[in-house]
């Protein structure tokens, strides 16, 4: 019983490295580095919530090999990342850039902070006022009726 | 009253940039090409109607013309196939098919059995055209005009309504639209 259970775990085990789905290996450890950080940050257009480097469809491994190829051509990241986007449009890169189209978009919870604080401002300052007004504010004033 | 119009007048800016947005909004799913408007890339392929031939974009210049995506694992393109005999029947902008990621055999048998609409297949076993037009689904089609330049693209089967709301009334249009 106890000699299956080993088994079957070792079976497990080493299993493993079969699942795995891109077993591309480049010669450079810091090329890896790269072609792994790239393959997730790319987007699997077919499938739309997976990167290409966790996507089994044939599109996502046609894409693997040109980021493998292009970083073997001495490629920069952000070279590999414009070509995808220049074919595929900025949809395909998971960490969006910065654009003019955009822009408004990371500006506003800025410009919502700055009239927030606008808002506060003016809002204490009129209190301010208010109290300035009035020398003895403690003082609840009221109408009884005669 | 005063003290209500600035959330009146920020609200109403708000419903203004929602409908904006939702009109504006593609269909859901469908993806705008960086393309629209961009020069259609270059690209020289094996015929696959005549052993031996080429099929390029240069040979195009000038005219317009429809580049079809397609594939015979594709389902939609047999459901697309009539349509694409239509057009071709119609006779206002040509055919170009890209066979994309397929076997030329039942690429060529696929013809024979349902007829073929267009003018020149290029073959592209590798894939590798169809990243460069941007391609993710089979079918796909790219309308290029006179100048080269991609000025409409169907993700999808093209369907009457295409047809004649987009691809016929550019084409009849002229100019550079």
């Amino acid at each position: 019983m106890r000699r299956t259970a080993w088994a079957l775990l070792a079976g497990m085990l080493l299993g493993l490295p079969g699942w795995a789905l891109d077993t591309t290996v480049l010669p450079d450890p810091a090329l890896q580095a790269r072609y792994v950080g790239l393959t997730h940050e790319l987007r699997c257009m077919q499938c739309q919530n997976e990167s290409i480097a966790d996507s089994p469809v044939d599109l996502a491994a046609d894409l693997r090999n040109q980021v493998r190829d292009q970083l073997l051509q001495g490629k920069s990241d952000q070279e590999i990342r414009d070509w995808m986007a220049a074919r595929y449009g900025d949809f395909i890169l998971f960490r969006p850039r910065y654009s003019w189209g955009n822009a408004w978009l990371w500006g506003a919870p800025v410009a919502l902070l700055l009239l927030g604080a606008w808002v506060a401002v003016r809002v204490v300052r009129q209190r301010e006022h208010l109290l300035a007004a009035d020398p003895n504010p403690d003082v609840v004033e009221e109408d009884t009726p005669r | 009253m005063n003290r209500f119009l600035l959330p009146l007048g920020i609200f109403g800016l708000l419903v203004v940039v929602l409908v904006i947005g939702i009109r504006h909004s593609p269909e859901k799913g469908i993806i705008a090409s960086p393309l629209i408007g961009r020069s259609a890339p270059e690209f020289s392929l094996p015929a696959l109607m005549q052993p031996g031939g080429t099929v390029s974009t240069a040979s195009f210049k000038g005219r317009w013309y429809l580049l079809n995506v397609w594939g015979t694992w594709c389902g939609e393109c047999r459901n697309e196939h009539a349509m694409l005999l239509r057009i071709k029947e119609n006779g206002a902008v040509p055919l170009v098919g890209l066979d994309w990621k397929d076997d030329d055999a039942q690429a060529q048998a696929w013809l024979a059995q349902l007829g073929n609409p267009y003018e020149s297949i290029g073959a592209d076993r590798s894939g590798r055209v169809a990243i460069d037009y941007g391609v993710y689904g089979a079918p796909e089609t790219f309308l290029i005009n006179p100048q080269g330049i991609v000025v409409f693209k169907q993700v999808g089967a093209i369907t009457e309504e295409v047809w004649t709301g987009q691809i016929l009334p550019r084409v009849k249009g002229q100019g550079s639209r």
